[in-house]
């Protein structure tokens, strides 16, 4: 990878971190409502991931998806103002955190019921290989989806069908407040794949490199020879599930010690050891990337709300 | 005119709209190979070839959102469930997702799909199988509920389900219709979603009917008839978006009004109508509004009381006198 590409890998790290603790901190101010599922620290995940895709590529999310949609290159103000339920967020208000869209990104959601998005996923890699394209659709969901009947069903069909579709499954080790050991009979998640006769393998979520490297390999596999994958990668949520969530599940301890592998801190020492990156230009990055989350704060708190006249706009076409 | 059988009607419509665009497919289980459960997709394999002709294993909630992702992204899917019944293990991409995509995507994504299958009660196929669930689907913004009663309607309603569906469009048909025949008109025609049709004329009572229901309350009207009670039939066809103006038009008229379906009774489509017409024509009507329904019981199997649990032309012969007071 060139230097250029690992710098900018941080930089996306950094807005996703930077807007999270601006979420986070608008949310206690009662601008943002309902649920709010917070993405620090997985960022090395959707960045490592959604940085081997090309434009013309596609992305579903679950609803712990604020990273992946800035991680494609939306324009956070847009972000933002969803979040804040305004007329001028991505959904026009209508969406919230937990249904980002954007077409133009090809960016479809944004769903909020858990693996929802995995057949979803599959029908777009469907309509790749219908219309004879060579793109490829990265399905993103936490491993709270995996015991679910549509990620097998979807799984068997993808493998079937030979469709481009890279299965990722986000573990968190948490569904909600419930460990990965009580909700799944295997011990790694990546065997999985084993059962619909596809690759798997799983990958460490905390480092950045580590991830693009796996979703390439998976990525150019979809686009050459039409198969799926599902990969596995390991990561932590820093947060609660919600905004909501008193997180009596974990102990602090155990929260610490994942911080200590913090995918944002040790990527940026990674590149100041390479010489990638300098004290001095990290710091500058860190401004400009707060200087933006604080202009989509500002913009997104200063748009209108929808009028009600929007209400029964978009139900139909 | 052709004499065509409802199956046959509908296969038309699907080989036509295939072969018209390049984006429509066919999905569900048993549609290819074995030629469809009920013989509606007979020879379409042959002739679009696997790619557009797709058999699926059984997993309704992956194939049915298989195709709210085609849709999401410029295809025009086809999905056929067997059954209906067999639509509520796939409920949660066509409620959650399907009618969802446009209004939470703020209008930038929609979902152009048509999920069709028979609906309702067939023969002795106990109460897993022969559920009438369009006030189930009619209930969510987003979707649009189609169920026709004839050859015709069914032609030209599911050609302009595929060519001119924005959003998904829920294409009820009835096993029992499958092999019905009536007059279909030679060539192109399109019959617009959300437009009813008077089926027959009358002045006394308006029997209110779609899909199956349609030839028993003719049935029935014949028999009022005999007694001197002129029935208008009026045939919804869709029942999402609900033709008001044609509903109310005709209840204007006869000023009595009973609606037959073949659902259950727990806010059905007739609880809808009798509201909007007890709130729109409350001067216009002579009697309070009457429904026949499914009775309010899981269908059983046995023959001897399985009938007695849905509409027949003698309770709607019932219903249309007592509010007509005769």
């Amino acid at each position: 990878m060139e230097s250029a590409t690992k710098v900018e890998l941080y930089r996306k790290m950094l807005l996703i971190r930077r807007f999270e603790e601006a979420a986070g901190q608008a949310y206690t101010q009662e601008k943002i409502w309902g649920f709010c599922h917070l993405y620090t620290g997985e960022e090395a995940v959707a960045v490592g991931a959604i940085s081997c895709l090309r434009p013309d590529d596609y992305v579903i999310a679950s609803y712990r998806e604020h990273g992946h949609i800035l991680a494609r290159g939306v324009d956070p103000t847009a972000v933002m103002a969803e979040l804040f339920g305004k007329s001028t967020g991505v959904a026009k208000g209508k969406g919230g955190s937990m249904h980002l869209f954007d077409a133009k990104a090809r960016f479809l959601g944004g769903t909020g019921i858990v693996g929802g998005q995995i057949p979803i996923g599959t029908g777009v890699g469907f309509a790749i290989k219908y219309s004879g394209g060579d793109q490829v659709c990265l399905c993103f969901f936490g491993e709270g989806a995996v015991p679910q009947g549509v990620f097998h069903e979807s799984l068997n069909c993808a493998s079937l069908w030979s469709l481009p579709v890279v299965y990722i499954c986000e573990n968190n080790h948490y569904a909600m407040g419930t460990g990965v050991d009580k909700t799944s009979a295997t011990f790694r998640l990546d065997q999985k794949a084993l059962a619909h006769n596809i690759e798997g393998y799983q990958v460490d979520g905390m480092d950045v490199v580590a991830v693009h490297t796996a979703v390439a390999r998976a990525v150019e596999r979809a686009r050459k020879d039409k198969r799926p994958s599902l990969l596995e990668i390991l990561t932590y949520r820093f947060r609660g599930h919600s905004m909501a969530d008193a997180q009596a599940y974990r102990t602090k301890q155990e929260v610490e010690e994942y911080k200590l592998r913090d995918p944002v801190l040790s990527y940026k020492d990674r590149l100041m050891k390479e010489g990638a990156l300098t004290e001095q230009a990290a710091q500058k990055m860190d401004e400009e990337v707060r200087a933006v989350v604080k202009r989509a704060v500002t913009e997104a708190d200063a748009a209108p709300y929808p009028t009600e006249a929007s209400l029964y706009e978009d139900v139909h076409g | 005119m052709a004499l065509l059988q409802y199956r046959e009607a509908l296969r038309q419509a699907l080989e036509e709209e295939m072969a018209r665009d390049p984006r429509v497919f066919l999905m569900g289980e048993e549609v290819g190979a074995y030629n469809g459960a009920y013989k509606v997709s007979q020879g379409l394999l042959d002739k679009f070839g696997p790619e557009r002709v797709i058999d699926t294993p059984i997993c309704e909630a992956a194939f049915i959102g298989v195709g709210v992702g085609a849709a999401m992204v410029g295809l025009r899917p086809i999905i056929e469930v067997m059954t209906w019944n067999f639509s509520i293990v796939g409920a949660d991409q066509i409620i959650n997702h399907a009618a969802k995509i446009r209004y939470m995507s703020g209008g930038q994504f929609s979902c152009p799909m048509v999920l069709r299958g028979p609906t309702g009660a067939a023969n002795e196929l106990a109460c897993q199988h022969s559920q009438s669930l369009e006030p189930m689907y009619a209930n969510f913004p987003g979707l649009k509920v189609v169920y026709p009663g004839t050859p015709k309607d069914a032609k030209g309603l599911l050609k302009t389900a595929i060519r001119t569906a924005t959003d998904p469009v829920c294409f009820m048909e009835n096993e029992t219709l499958y092999g019905v025949k009536g007059e279909v008109p030679d060539g192109e025609f399109l019959i617009p979603i959300g437009e009813a049709d008077v089926k027959r004329e009358g002045g006394d009572v308006t029997l209110v009917c779609w899909g199956k229901m349609v030839n028993l309350c003719l049935e029935a009207a014949e028999a009022l008839a005999r007694e001197e009670i002129e029935a208008e039939v009026l045939d919804l066809r869709t029942i999402r978006p609900l033709d008001e103006k044609a509903l109310f038009d005709s209840v204007r008229k006869t000023n009595r009004c009973v609606v037959v379906e073949e659902c259950f009774p727990f806010g059905g489509i007739g609880s809808e109508i009798a509201f909007r017409l007890q709130r729109n024509l409350f001067d216009y009507l002579d009697a309070p509004v009457h429904r026949v329904t499914h009775e309010d019981v899981p269908l059983p199997y046995s023959k001897s009381i399985e009938q007695a649990a849905l509409p027949s032309v003698a309770k709607v012969v019932i219903a249309a006198k007592q509010v007509c007071y005769r």
